[in-house]
């Protein structure tokens, strides 16, 4: 592979190319015209204008991404996390242009883009998943509601992430919710299609990292911890998960491995667990067929370049790593530093960054694509950096992060920097092993 | 809450250090409508409906484009940017003469060339009356978004 096209931007661009350099390869950066005068577009060898700064004309366009990457004779796409990383119209149209997409098959794609395809693919893989099923007919769902028992979710088929679903506390509430569930999942999604599942009252979210070759073979990478959230937004992130046992950290990475390799899973992908503190049980919730945002804490203990990995499997080299060659040292937590005010329901800040610093430390690593000057654009997601703290041991990762943050400074937009030292300043963070309620404790605090 | 003579001189301030063209603030009893650069005509765009930041007031155009052509200083000359990122294609198909050369009159909707998106062509019309001035992008080569493709000396 000799010249990379990027179909994103902010920090997971910058840290694209970064890979993309080391591996002396070109970088083509496709940018909206909100984002031409960006750290990434200073760091690619070349940028080119897709189009204007809304997503939908710009970012999210299939046609215009590949046509750039064919005009500027690129190789392959790298299509980072979000925007068109997980649709498989774009993994399907490299497919029949001839530019490699780095990730899966667009087969693979539509699989666990589609969640009840993947709770029977999980189902399938012996992999446990959340007592539930799908709903046809509503006096079907009463019956299936009365079996899962409640309170239960309604979750859209399409959604994801926190998106498209909805809490039943009584069963007399479930005829309404289902219909209002199914119209808003229509409209957000194109698909009305919504399931039941039991909802679990304490859950940790906690994630399991693989790379698969594509032809079967899957190596795992150890776990992460992303139960620090705010509405389903991922705050902080760490490795290991704090306080498992060794049988349910074992069972956990095992049945990741199972449920990819069903798949024939090619590149770097996360199969999402919910475990339930109460019963010490892991569910199998979804998989993510991209980079994730939290990538680096597995990178920090691990020792292993998650995006290299990604294009050498997408090259065609296959794993070069064995599963015994893994090992984990030490601990690492990740924050997530966006452009919003926590004083203000965490509205989003956007705006030009008129001073930075961003911490220099020893076991901290920043990922971030702000610099003095920087805008922070309305058009998309709030994320400024992400400072990554790496140590032998929880308690001085933690420690190095707090004095990170307390180095870090950002002037011109609000941050959730403050917020940030307030939860890693928490008893209960110290403690670990909370589950994914304990960011709106804090907030009662 | 009120805003004193100092807050609103430091609202300027940071507004003229941002890359906001305008800014509206609306607080309990007070509404301050900034705007930069009195006298340009073109009103700004609403943020999206649902946008969380509805205070703010981003610029309608997109930030100028990076293109090889620098914008045109000359009042007379009006820039055609392209649409969209695809090839640009002079001609109706290979070896038919170009839409338009230097020196060709245009009206607004005379058609200057092609844009092909993954084999789907788009047609760019001129917008504008006047007579083709410069052509900036070749046959068959990639033009970005924004990037300018022509120049035309507006008439009348």
């Amino acid at each position: 592979m000799r010249r990379i096209l990027i179909a994103n931007r902010g920090e997971i661009a910058a840290r694209i190319i970064r890979t993309c350099r080391t591996l002396n390869i070109e970088t083509v950066l496709a940018a909206s015209a909100a984002d031409l005068d960006s750290v990434p577009a200073r760091m690619a060898d070349r940028t080119v204008c897709i189009g204007p700064a809304r997503p939908t004309e710009s970012y999210l366009k299939v046609e215009t991404i590949v046509h750039a990457a064919r005009a500027t004779r690129s190789d392959a796409i790298h299509p980072g996390y979000g925007f068109l990383s997980e649709r498989a119209a774009l993994a399907r149209l490299c497919e029949s242009s001839g530019v490699i997409f780095i990730g899966p098959t667009a087969a693979q794609i539509d699989a666990v883009g589609d969640k009840l395809r993947a709770r029977a693919e999980a189902e399938a893989a012996q992999v446990p998943v959340v007592p539930g099923c799908a709903v046809a007919a509503p006096d079907e769902a009463l019956a299936a509601a009365r079996r899962i028992g409640v309170p239960l979710l309604v979750k859209a088929v399409g959604g994801g992430g926190g998106r498209g679903m909805k809490r039943v506390d009584a069963l007399e509430q479930l005829p309404a919710i289902l219909e209002l569930a199914a119209a808003e999942a229509g409209a957000a999604f194109g698909d009305a299609r919504v399931y039941l599942e039991r909802y679990i009252a304490s859950g940790r979210h906690v994630e399991v990292q693989v790379l698969g070759d594509g032809e079967g073979e899957v190596i795992h990478l150890g776990e992460r911890d992303c139960s620090t959230q705010r509405r389903y937004q991922k705050l902080v992130e760490e490795t290991p998960a704090p306080g498992l046992s060794p049988a349910l950290r074992a069972a956990l990475h095992a049945a990741a491995v199972r449920f990819a390799r069903r798949l024939a899973y090619r590149g770097a992908g996360t199969v999402e667990f919910l475990v339930d503190r109460e019963r010490e049980q892991f569910y199998f919730l979804e998989m993510n067929a991209r980079i994730q945002v939290e990538h680096p804490v597995t990178e920090a203990v691990t020792g292993v370049d998650l995006v290299a990995e990604q294009i050498a499997i997408a090259g065609g080299a296959g794993l070069r790593h064995a599963q015994d060659n893994i090992r984990a040292e030490g601990c690492a937590i990740e924050c997530r530093i966006n452009a919003e005010d926590p004083l203000d329901d965490f509205r989003p800040s956007p705006g030009v960054v008129t001073a930075v610093t961003w911490p220099v430390q020893e076991g901290i690593r920043v990922d971030t694509h702000i610099a003095t000057g920087s805008r922070v654009p309305p058009y998309y997601d709030s994320l400024m950096a992400k400072i990554i703290a790496h140590a032998p041991d929880r308690s001085g990762a933690v420690s190095r992060l707090r004095q990170a943050i307390a180095a870090t400074h950002i002037s011109g937009v609000h941050s959730n920097l403050g917020f940030q030292s307030r939860v890693l300043a928490d008893a209960e963070f110290a403690a670990g092993g909370f589950d994914t309620g304990f960011v709106a404790r804090l907030l009662e605090r | 809450m009120s805003l004193t003579a100092a807050d609103v001189a430091e609202i300027m301030r940071l507004v003229e250090q941002s890359g906001f063209d305008e800014l509206t603030l609306e607080m309990e009893g007070t509404k301050i409508s900034l705007r930069r650069g009195v006298g340009t005509a073109t009103p700004p765009a609403a943020v999206a409906a649902g946008s969380p930041a509805a205070a703010v007031t981003a610029p309608a155009k997109p930030v100028p484009v990076a293109a090889p052509a620098a914008a045109t200083v000359d009042p007379g000359l009006q820039d055609l940017p392209s649409p969209l990122l695809g090839t640009f294609y002079r001609s109706p198909k290979p070896g038919a003469p170009p839409f338009v050369e230097v020196g060709t009159e245009v009206q607004e909707d005379t058609i200057i060339g092609i844009i092909e998106v993954m084999k789907l062509m788009n047609t760019v019309r001129a917008g504008v009356r006047g007579t083709v001035a410069e052509i900036l992008v070749a046959d068959g080569t990639l033009a970005e978004f924004g990037e300018i493709l022509m120049r035309v000396r507006k008439s009348g």
